[in-house]
């Protein structure tokens, strides 16, 4: 009869000679479930710290955002120092109904409240796109001053997501972030040297007959409209030239944008 | 304690000697140009050659200790994987811990702290020393080298920043131009180039300091000109 005892099990695959069959399956299983449980204890141990760490670095790269537009922090200061946060129903262009700051990352895991996107419309690279988006604005009296619209789009080696803050025109470029990024560093990495972004400053997104115009060169900028390329990081640049286009066209925030133009939000 | 072989007994002179050893007589970097690639990534601040020197020193003495612990189980055909894994889950480990806790110096490290898998100091003190002895002086061997090239990495490091941008560990040190001082930073030391310089000038110091670490010559240097027409 076969012997169960697990201790002497476990003695006799020790004793096994090293080269035989069955215990190199059995160490190689017993190191990757090892391994496995202990970078994945890790992992879950730590998520939350990591996440408080991401959000409050959020917090300060939309700070550093808005303290390098000039003539802002006064405006900020005047408006109580807080930034209007407002949760957009992207389709209709208008505040969200019953969707909250708070409640919006619950609303968002729910995937009906996701729209997929259509090859010929997915300039992206996204696949599906949420139904409500977090805006920033800033006021002065009626007036929007500052729009601060958070876009998301495919990189070279994953998902980049930006700030981009559009000045009360809703054309002009007031301020460009980028707050995560996957990119190769030295090469695509390089889109957040502030020496890069600080030429968004001041670009139109649109021509003077609305047309959407903005786009990375490739090589130096041309025109008002476009913003220098990073030599090796093609793929990088013109997925942040898909973004913006996408992000500030008719699927992403271009109905908000419409109804800001008539007066309606 | 009869039955230990004097060689295998852990005696602390012994266990010194194990350390030592690779601070500078062998020195992993200067002496066997290995783990340069990282040496060389990470030194443009002394913040961050601290953190990933000590990052590489923590995953090659755990690596090391277990490895020993489990070597006369790890069958030969695999060995070579399953100190990758071993290896690989430390690193992993250490990454989450440094996005945890110091998550500015790790955004900064980028990629070189999930490289340290392949660092060739890691990789060749596991399966060139942890493989064949017992955990105290397999650890012993790679707490030496990681300090060997902590020490490496910190030089460079602290002489890439101090001279690059007039600080140490973000503290000004020298004062710059910009700040109304007189030193005008060197832009070149914050670039990949003056790693390579540095190094070399550092090996250059220390062979000549060390003559016996100079290795002798591939092959005899052609006859010069005037040596042959005469």
């Amino acid at each position: 009869m076969a012997d169960l005892n697990p201790v002497r099990a476990w003695r006799r695959m020790l004793a096994l000679p090293n080269e035989s069959r069955t215990k190199t399956l059995i160490v190689a299983f017993l190191v990757a479930a090892a391994s496995t449980l202990l970078l994945s204890g890790a992992t879950v141990l730590l998520r939350p710290i990591q996440a408080q760490n991401r959000a409050a670095e959020a917090q300060a790269q939309l700070a550093a955002l808005i303290g390098g537009i000039p003539g802002m922090t006064d405006l900020l200061q005047a408006a109580g120092g807080q930034l209007s946060t407002v949760v957009i129903d992207l389709e209709r262009g208008a505040a969200a109904q019953g969707v909250t700051p708070e409640n919006l990352e619950e609303v968002l895991a729910e995937g009906s409240n996701w729209t997929q996107l259509a090859p010929g419309e997915d300039l992206a690279g996204l696949g599906r796109r949420p139904d409500f988006a977090r805006i920033y604005l800033l006021r002065e009296g009626d007036a929007i001053r500052l729009l601060l619209l958070p876009m998301a789009g495919a990189g070279y080696n994953g998902t980049i997501n930006t700030i981009m803050a559009l000045q009360g025109d809703l054309s002009t470029v007031a301020g460009f972030a980028i707050m995560e990024h996957r990119e190769t560093p030295g090469l695509g990495a390089r889109i957040d040297e502030p020496a890069w972004l600080a030429q968004f400053v001041g670009r139109q997104t649109r021509d003077e007959r609305g047309q959407l115009r903005f786009a990375v060169a490739r090589g130096p900028a041309g025109s008002v409209h476009e913003v220098d390329g990073i030599t090796g990081a093609t793929r990088t640049t013109n997925g942040i030239s898909q973004m913006v286009r996408f992000w500030l066209g008719p699927q992403g925030y271009g109905p908000l944008l419409e109804a800001i133009r008539r007066g309606e939000f | 304690m009869a039955d230990v072989t004097p060689a295998l007994r852990p005696r602390p002179q012994r266990l010194w000697r194990i350390v030592s050893e690779p601070l500078i007589r062998q020195n992993p970097v200067t002496v066997q140009i290995l783990g340069i690639c990282s040496a060389l990534a990470v030194t443009t601040q002394l913040a961050t050659a601290l953190t990933m020197a000590a990052a590489l020193t923590a995953v090659v003495v755990m690596a090391a200790g277990i490895i020993s612990l489990i070597r006369h189980h790890i069958p030969n055909s695999i060995r070579l994987i399953v100190q990758i894994v071993i290896i690989a889950a430390l690193v992993g480990v250490i990454d989450q811990l440094l996005r945890a806790f110091l998550p500015d110096i790790s955004r900064r490290l980028s990629v070189f702290v999930s490289l340290i898998t392949t660092n060739c100091i890691v990789m060749g003190h596991t399966e060139s020393f942890a493989r064949r002895n017992p955990p105290l002086p397999a650890m012993a061997d790679a707490l030496g080298s990681g300090l060997g090239y902590s020490l490496v990495l910190v030089t460079i490091g602290a002489l890439r920043e101090l001279f690059g941008s007039g600080t140490l560990m973000g503290q000004p040190v020298l004062p710059t131009v910009e700040q109304g001082g007189w030193f005008e930073p060197l832009s070149l030391m914050l670039l990949a180039p003056s790693a390579f310089f540095m190094l070399g000038l550092l090996v250059w110091a220390v062979r000549s300091w060390r003559p016996e670490q100079a290795e002798p010559l591939d092959f005899a240097p052609p006859l010069r000109a005037e040596e042959v027409l005469r």
